[in-house]
């Protein structure tokens, strides 16, 4: 009887694991439809041009200041050609300036509007390759695959995922249940057996208890008390030893910002928002306009497909996008600032006491050390944490480890043969130099 | 049974002080005055300025040591002026091309790509559209510097980040891959 309960838990597992799978195939198939249909019928009424070429010159030529829907350096342009006759258009696209001073009032309206900035002229572009752009941003905005279906898949993924683990723990669980049950039965029907045959069954006699026999005997008492003086110390030590060390922390931060997007991903090197790790003693925090040299146009997290954000949703990035506007004053619908600023308190994480000097700028572009050695694979972090104790300890060790480099520093090459000799070493490390007397870090 | 409740007591202990490490707090320290500065910190906050903050723009009018005031505006005219008069202070032998290579991998390259033809990381992952490839602009010394300066449509001013001279050192860079597309 308790076989066939185990069954079904494992049949049902396996429907669910069905149902599962083929929910999934089905919302996938039904959003490559709805993503069809759209160009389907855009590409008739198009007419004119032909939107995949200019889709194409769009990205190249014109995508730089100019977005489909929303307003960049330049306006919006899906249905510009509504705006203006193609005449007019032709003689702007080709040469803006000559528009400009020939005192054309929308021309000039326009300019001013957008902050004077000057549209590249784009002699090379024929008529046709205008009109293959115009048929490109004349196609009606495509139907966003319907995010609340996506949303109540994706949800609906993540509960079955959920109720996929609770009924295996569940399963797990009964079958516990039955072994135990089982005992028991076996237990009473030995017993049974045994009256039947007419077999004593021996009660447990009364004896000395464990624990008094445990307290008489001497040695034991000894033993035990110095196993726990020794485990005692052995773990007080290891608390007292870890007072005052970070490894591992990973404060919450004003804005969610992901080091595994940026540099792992993107691949934005350390040094592009860190720079002044490179001359200078502190690493840097980026002052909020070396966000808005990628931000003034990435408004949005669009993620790619093959990337994977477990905890995290798209909306939830563009939200933390949208906080970072607010503290630099950014108003993204008119593309401007807007003078209210807030400033942004990070929490600092790699912080050493006050007794140590460190010196970026010496370990990054004196020595070449790469940002990974000291911070841990940070680009593989969602949150950014630290990453390596920074003890003295591990300080001098890899100063003890570290060779250093040495070829093509002239300059010195006397006095590193001469330490190279009195070591009686091949090649110099960072401890040999000096690396480990108290003044060089200390002062 | 006194002893396994001690054991019991002791484990727990012993697991209270090592095993709960929150990890949104730092730790505690041994002597935090030898542990937090008195002076002001780097990004610190500070009641000595009226905006609380240790970050204080320099006096209006001051120059930093080995800074040279550039005079071509952030307009359409300084732009025009700066590409066709500007030209780089440096000679052929401070010219440092592996520090150059090394500036642009990591300042431009991420969108104008390592040969300067516009396809760098971001544009290949679709984040960045519409960057250029040198080959189709006119672009002079002066320009360039003009451009990394004060930034231009949608590319931001890297003045922060790389130094005059680093600037420079970055324009001869692009002049060179120019050359090479």
């Amino acid at each position: 009887m308790k076989k066939v309960g185990n069954h079904t838990s494992f049949s049902r597992i396996l429907l669910f694991c069905l149902a599962f799978s083929l929910s999934f195939s089905f919302t996938s198939f039904a959003q490559d439809t709805a993503a069809a249909a759209p160009a389907d019928v855009a590409a008739p009424d198009a007419g004119a041009g032909d939107p995949a070429k200019g889709k194409e010159l769009f990205n190249s030529l014109c995508a730089a200041c100019h977005k489909l829907d929303a307003r960049a350096t330049g306006p919006a342009l899906r249905g510009v050609a509504d705006r203006q006759d193609r005449a007019w258009l032709y003689k702007w696209i080709k040469n803006s300036s000559e528009v400009i001073k020939s005192g054309d009032p929308y021309a000039v309206k326009l300019f001013a509007e957008y902050n004077n900035s000057v549209m590249t002229a784009f002699p090379q572009l024929s008529d046709k390759d205008i009109d293959d752009i115009l048929a490109y941003t004349s196609q009606p905005k495509a139907d966003v695959p319907p995010p609340p279906s996506g949303d109540v898949a994706a949800s609906g993924a993540g509960s079955d995922n959920g109720v996929n683990n609770t009924l295996v723990l569940g399963a797990l669980v009964l079958v516990l249940l039955v072994l135990i049950v089982m005992l028991i039965l076996v237990n009473k029907t030995l017993r049974k057996v045994a009256e039947a045959n007419g077999i004593d069954v021996a009660e447990n006699e009364p004896s000395v208890s464990l624990w008094k026999a445990y307290a008489k005997n001497q040695f034991l008492v000894l033993v035990t008390v110095i196993l726990l003086l020794l485990s005692s110390s052995y773990f007080l030590y290891g608390y007292l030893m870890q007072i005052g060390v970070d490894k591992g922390y990973e404060p919450i931060q004003p804005i969610h910002f992901s080091h595994k997007i940026h540099a792992g991903e993107n691949g934005v090197d350390c040094k592009y928002c860190h720079s002044s790790a490179r001359v200078s003693k502190h690493s840097g925090i980026p002052s909020l306009n070396v966000c808005m040299n990628c931000h003034k146009n990435i408004a949005e997290f669009q993620g790619s497909k093959d990337s994977t954000y477990v905890d995290y949703s798209k909306e939830f990035y563009t939200a933390e996008i949208q906080k970072l506007y607010d503290a630099v004053g950014w108003d993204k619908t008119t593309q401007s600032y807007t003078g209210k600023q807030k400033p942004v308190k990070w929490v600092r994480i790699h912080n050493l006491p006050d007794f140590v000097y460190f010196n970026h700028s010496q370990h990054v572009s004196v020595a070449g050390i790469e940002c990974q050695k000291c911070h841990g694979p940070v680009e593989t972090f969602e949150i950014m944490k630290q990453d390596a104790p920074l003890t003295m300890g591990w300080c001098i060790n890899c100063h003890r480890e570290t060779n250093v480099k040495v070829e093509g520093n002239e300059y010195y090459e006397k006095i590193h043969d001469e330490l190279a000799k009195k070591y009686g070493v091949v090649k110099l490390t960072a401890a040999n130099m000096g690396g480990t007397e108290c003044g060089k870090c200390h002062y | 049974m006194k002893a396994l409740y001690k054991i019991a007591l002791l484990v727990i202990v012993a697991s209270v002080f090592t095993a709960c490490f929150n990890k949104s707090k730092p730790n505690y320290q041994y002597f935090p005055d030898m542990y937090e500065p008195i002076s002001y910190e780097t990004y610190g906050e500070s009641s000595a300025f009226q905006n609380g903050k240790e970050g204080q723009f320099p006096a209006q009018g001051s120059i930093p040591r080995g800074f040279t005031p550039y005079e071509y505006e952030n307009t359409n005219e300084g732009y025009e002026l700066a590409k066709a008069n500007l030209i780089s202070p440096l000679d052929s032998a401070s010219i440092d091309l592996p520090r150059a290579t090394e500036l642009y991998t990591i300042y431009c390259s991420i969108c104008h790509g390592d040969k300067g033809d516009g396809k760098g990381k971001l544009v290949e992952r679709e984040k960045f559209l519409g960057v250029p490839n040198y080959k189709d602009r006119v672009i002079t010394e002066g320009s360039i510097y003009h451009v990394v300066t004060y930034g231009l449509n949608s590319m931001g001013s890297h003045a922060n980040q790389l130094s005059q001279e680093e600037r420079w050192q970055v324009a001869h860079y692009v002049l060179k891959l120019k050359s090479e597309l």
